[in-house]
This record gives structure tokens, C-alpha cells and sequence, in this order.
């Protein structure tokens, strides 16, 4: 396990999540949603997870805020064990993490204004009195950048821009530290995402906040992340900085994901990587790499049990084909 | 011009936010169809108010030379078979036809909502337990429910409505477990639980507003349902008891003589269908008053 070693705790890593286990118990057997994932993210930085949909990867959001139980492992957050939290400590644990939804539609309770759903967390943090929980709301509003003549709008009149900043309005509200993004921006036009993206950009920098940012939209994960990970079915395939990713992509998953971005430079050659086969379901998987069905070196050795292992300073990945960072997928039939 | 025509905006929005009953009343005003079932329902209850002053003969005084007269003007409803004037008995009936409707109503969804909204909301095991105890319930037809609890109770115009009121709280308790499990995925729930918000808070403040809607009418029809079926108790001397009127009574009474004496039927049935008819447009409009999206 020298992979997790070398990753033990720094003092600045505001979250760490080892063997972090969620299985679903489903008709048709055990689906390993989030299967043995471990990661830190160094406080004031951001971590993207990028995964097609259904990798697990709004799961693995969910259970590090508590919206569902893991099954297995360890969450660290500050320094403390927050794996099983329950009445008074996970109300003190959700005001230092919040979660940010895709869907601004589903995630704005149709009957309540916008004052009324930003208001919301300060009251019930019992910790402000009326005339201060106005008085925060407005400078919420002001922050985020949504008018104070909306304040009485229902969010059916917002567009999604609004919306979502309303979202963030209520999940910043009680100065988290530590903010995990379910593809906040994936809802929304493109011009807006900028914008979104631009806001959330701005307020790390102004408050140092810990972004866990979830998405499968590849270019959006570029511009705001620090370091990547990348999911598939449930495993983290491969993790390292963001520029790292992108300049050496090494498990042949990961290429076949860059591959399909386009590309605004003409002259430079297209190799796209077309992924044969469908997204596998991972009820009650085989042992082994999840990915070698589709993947076009897979060999034997895939089918033993994979380890993330640091391929070079910071860089890891669960790949047993690559052998050095340089030459990356070496075929060994 | 521009800044006065903000202020005054926002000052619109300031009152608006202190009367939130009130701007939900104020939309209802433009509802026709809902002022005029209020109009309707409160005039029916006036009259049930001013019975003794109103009526033009005490509700049970016999007089059979003038049994089974037709509308006339001394008689507008006409009597009935033991020359009862009905003009009184309906506005005598008022008292307790209305009543058992209305209370009866809130009972059972009363009830209905709380075991419903908990149903829907946990699922799981929650659900199937409380909606297998219903299934139970709800096997039983209405009417031998509703005679075995009021057997139970005992005879009286208070055990009648409890009894249908009981009665009901399966019927009611399945719609509102059926829209809140509509809703009980919605991302704004989880978001709430995560601003800390305590789950009674969000089944009560966040979910069941969302998931009333479909009960309103639904509470507004069974006002007459529970009329017809404390008729069907009185009948069984097990509701309101003689000569005490009751709309549903009158009703199955003047069945015997419908192919001579119709508007013995008529009148009452009429009634009821006005009574119902008129909390029917009343519950409309106040489902669409408070529903934001309606809001013009």
C-alpha cells in the first residue's frame, strides 16, 4: 500500500476519504456505486471528479456530505472522523460542508421566495436573531449577485443562472469550508456557466473554500480544478493535477476520455478513441480492472485486482499495463 | 421616476411578505369561480346560524291535515309526509348536515395527512406498514365502517362525526402518501436536511405544501360524501336522531314517496349538491391561490 502512505495525512488536507465504500442493495444484486475510493484534497483547493454518468461519482458527493450512509471506510474532515455522524455533531459537520445540486430546478423548493430559501440556513442555525438574519440574506444576495428586488421572486420566475445562484447563496450562507459541487453547471446554458463557474472562482479566492467539483464535462473540470480525478464504475482510475492529466493521460480510460474533446487547433492531428461497448453495470462486479471489457489493451492481468499506485511524483493510477509515465500504455502480450 | 417606481415596488413586496394569508386571499378574490362558492357556502351558513329567526315554522312541528303539500307559498318547500314545513328542516338542517361534512372532513384528513405525509416521506418499510394497515382499513366498505365505529361510539351527533371521520382518515392518508412520494425525491429536500432543517420541519414546511394540492378538492367532495353517509347512520339510528333534520335523512325519508311527492327528494338532494358544489369552487380557487406558479 504505498500509494496510501505517501498520501497520509497532511495537515492541510481538509478532507481525506480512505476505502470509502457505498453499495446499493438492489434486485438484482450489490451495486458497488463507490467502490474503495480514497483521495485527499488539500484545503483552499479544488478537486475535480470527472466520470461518465452512472461512475458513482454524485454518490460519492453525497455520502462525503452525509446525504447517504457509506458502507464501508473512513471520512476525515479537518482532522476529524466524520465517518458516522448523528444528531448535534452532523448539524456542526453541515455547517462547515454544504453541497451545491445539479439541478437548480429540483433543488429550489418551488413554494418558498428567494429571501426565504437563502434566510433558511440561519435560522436554522438558531444562532442569528431576525433583524440579523435579513441583514445576512441581503449581504448574500449582494454576494453571489442576484438583485434585492428579487428577493420576493418565486424560483419559477428565476432563470437558471439565478437559480443556481441562489443554490450557492444558501450553501454559503454559514461560511462553510469545504463545498462539494454536484455538476453545478451541467443544467445550464453555456453562457451562464461561465458565469456560475466565474462566482464560484471568485469566492474561492476571496474565502479559500475546499471545492469538490463533480462533473463530466471535461472542459469545465480543466479551468476550475487543481487536481483530477477520474471515475470509472465506481473506482477512481487514475488521479494527479489537473495540468498532469491533461498533458500525460495514462490509463487508457482517461485518453479515451480526453480524446473525445474537440479541439480548436486545426493542424494538430485528431486522434479520437471511440470506446466500443456500453457502460457496464456494476452489480456485483468481477474482481479486476472494471474497464477491461472496453478497453483495447486489456490482457490477463487485468482480471487481478487493480491498485492505485503513484506512476510518478503525484501522479496515480490503477493501470497494471503502464509502466512508466514517459512511454505510457506498454502492451506486454 | 424609474427609483420611485422601484420603491413602490418594494414596498408592495414588504406588505406582501407580512400578509402572506392575505395575498393569498387577495388572488383568491380574483377567482370567480371561488367567491362565488364562498359566497354560497357562507350565505348556507348564515342561514344555519339564523334558523330561529329565519325559519317560518319550528323544524318539527307536526301538523298532518298538511302533510305532503307541493311548494306553495305558505309552505315554499312544501311539507312533508307528517306535514312538516322542509323550508325549516332544511335551514334547521344546516346545523348538522354542515357540520358533520365539515368536521368529519378535517378528521379524516387531518389524520389522513400526518399518517400520509410520514408514509410517503420515509418509504421503505414505513410505507409498506402503514399502507398495508390501510389496505385493511380501506377493504372494509365505508358504510359498515362507519356503522361499526359509530356502534362503537355510541348513537349521537358528535360520535356520527367522529365515526366518519375515522372513516375517512384511509382514504385521505393514501393521497397524501401518493403525492409526497411524488416529491420526496426532490433535490430541495436533501438540501434542506443539509441546512440543518429538522425532518418534522421538512415533511410539515417543505414537502406537504408541495404535495396538498391534489387534496383539496378531494377534501371539498368528501364534505358531501359524509352528509350522504351520516344519512345512511341516522337511518340506521345510529346518527342524528329524530325529529332532529338532517339533510341526509330527509333525503332517504322522502325516497318512499319519490314517484308521488318528488320535491321531497329534489330539495334536499339539491342542497347538498349546492353545499358540496360550493366548497368544491372554494377549494379550487384556494389550491390555485396558493400555488405560486398561478400567480399573475
Amino acid at each position: 500500500m504505498a500509494a496510501e502512505n505517501s498520501r497520509r495525512i497532511i495537515k492541510d488536507n481538509i478532507i481525506e476519504v480512505k476505502h470509502l465504500k457505498k453499495y446499493f442493495q438492489t434486485s438484482k444484486g450489490l451495486l458497488h456505486a463507490v467502490d474503495d475510493v480514497n483521495f485527499a484534497i488539500e484545503q483552499g483547493t479544488t478537486l475535480g471528479v470527472v466520470g461518465e454518468s452512472g461512475c458513482g461519482k454524485s454518490t460519492l458527493g453525497r455520502v462525503l456530505i452525509h446525504l447517504e450512509e457509506s458502507t464501508e471506510g473512513e471520512i476525515w474532515f479537518d482532522g476529524e472522523d466524520v465517518t458516522d455522524l448523528r444528531g448535534r455533531k452532523l448539524k456542526k459537520f453541515h455547517e462547515k460542508a454544504q453541497i451545491i445540486f445539479q439541478d437548480p430546478y429540483s433543488s429550489l423548493n418551488p413554494r418558498m421566495t428567494v429571501e426565504d430559501t437563502i434566510a433558511e440556513p440561519f435560522r436554522h442555525s438558531h444562532r442569528f436573531r431576525r433583524a440579523e438574519i435579513m441583514e445576512q440574506t441581503k449581504k448574500l444576495m449582494d454576494l453571489v449577485g442576484i438583485a434585492q428586488r428579487l428577493r420576493m421572486s418565486y424560483p419559477h420566475e428565476l432563470d437558471g443562472g439565478r437559480r443556481q445562484r441562489v443554490v450557492i447563496a444558501r450553501a454559503l450562507a454559514l461560511e462553510p469550508k469545504f463545498i462539494v459541487c454536484d455538476e453545478p453547471v451541467s443544467s445550464l446554458d453555456v453562457s451562464i456557466q461561465a458565469q456560475v463557474l466565474n462566482l464560484l472562482q471568485d469566492l474561492q479566492d476571496e474565502r479559500k473554500f475546499t471545492y469538490m467539483f463533480i462533473t463530466h464535462d471535461l472542459s469545465v473540470v480543466r479551468h476550475i480544478s487543481d487536481n483530477i480525478c477520474v471515475m470509472y464504475l465506481g473506482q477512481l482510475v487514475e488521479t494527479c493535477a489537473a495540468g498532469e492529466l491533461f498533458e500525460h493521460p495514462l490509463h487508457p480510460y482517461t485518453q479515451a476520455l480526453l480524446s473525445t474533446i474537440p479541439s480548436t487547433d486545426i493542424h494538430k492531428k485528431q486522434e479520437e478513441t471511440i470506446l466500443e461497448g456500453e457502460l457496464t453495470f456494476p452489480i456485483n462486479p468481477q474482481p479486476g480492472c472494471r474497464f477491461r471489457s472496453r478497453c483495447r489493451y486489456a490482457c490477463e492481468a487485468c482480471g487481478k485486482p487493480q491498485q492505485l499506485r503513484e506512476i510518478s511524483p503525484g501522479h496515480f493510477l490503477s493501470c497494471c499495463q503502464v509502466n512508466d509515465r514517459e512511454n505510457g500504455v506498454v502492451r506486454q502480450q | 421616476m424609474e427609483k420611485s417606481a422601484v420603491n413602490g415596488l418594494e414596498h408592495n413586496q414588504t406588505l406582501k411578505k407580512e400578509n402572506q394569508v392575505i395575498a393569498v386571499l387577495k388572488r383568491m378574490r380574483r377567482n370567480k369561480g371561488a367567491m362565488v362558492g364562498l359566497a354560497v357556502f357562507l350565505f348556507i351558513v348564515i342561514v344555519g346560524i339564523l334558523a330561529p329567526w329565519l325559519a317560518p315554522y319550528p323544524y318539527d312541528q307536526i301538523d298532518m291535515a298538511s302533510a305532503f303539500q307541493s311548494p306553495s307559498l305558505k309552505h315554499l318547500m312544501g311539507t312533508d309526509n307528517m306535514g312538516r314545513d322542509v323550508l325549516s328542516r332544511i335551514m334547521y338542517g344546516v346545523r348538522y348536515s354542515v357540520t358533520i361534512g365539515v368536521v368529519a372532513m378535517i378528521i379524516s384528513f387531518l389524520g389522513g395527512t400526518l399518517i400520509g405525509a410520514v408514509a410517503g416521506f420515509y418509504g421503505g418499510k414505513t410505507d409498506q406498514v402503514i399502507m398495508r394497515l390501510c389496505d385493511i382499513v380501506q377493504a372494509i366498505p365505508s358504510l359498515i365502517l362507519n356503522i361499526a365505529l359509530a356502534t362503537v361510539l355510541g348513537e349521537g351527533f358528535v360520535n356520527c362525526i367522529i365515526a366518519l371521520g375515522i372513516g375517512g382518515i384511509a382514504g385521505a392518508a393514501r393521497l397524501v402518501r401518493s403525492s409526497m412520494l411524488s416529491i420526496r425525491k426532490m433535490e430541495y429536500l436533501d438540501a434542506a436536511k443539509v441546512i440543518n432543517c429538522p425532518t418534522p420541519q421538512i415533511i410539515g414546511f417543505q414537502a406537504l405544501p408541495n404535495a396538498i394540492s391534489p387534496m383539496i378538492v378531494q377534501a371539498t367532495m368528501s364534505v358531501a360524501r359524509n352528509i350522504l353517509n351520516a344519512a345512511s347512520l341516522s337511518y340506521l339510528g345510529l346518527g342524528v336522531q329524530p325529529p332532529n333534520p338532517e339533510w341526509g335523512a330527509m333525503l332517504t325519508a322522502g325516497r318512499d314517496y319519490i314517484s308521488k311527492y318528488p320535491y321531497l327528494t329534489i330539495i334536499p338532494g339539491l342542497v347538498i349538491i349546492i353545499t358540496a358544489l360550493s366548497l368544491n369552487l372554494l377549494g379550487d380557487g384556494l389550491r390555485d391561490a396558493m400555488d405560486p406558479k398561478l400567480k399573475k
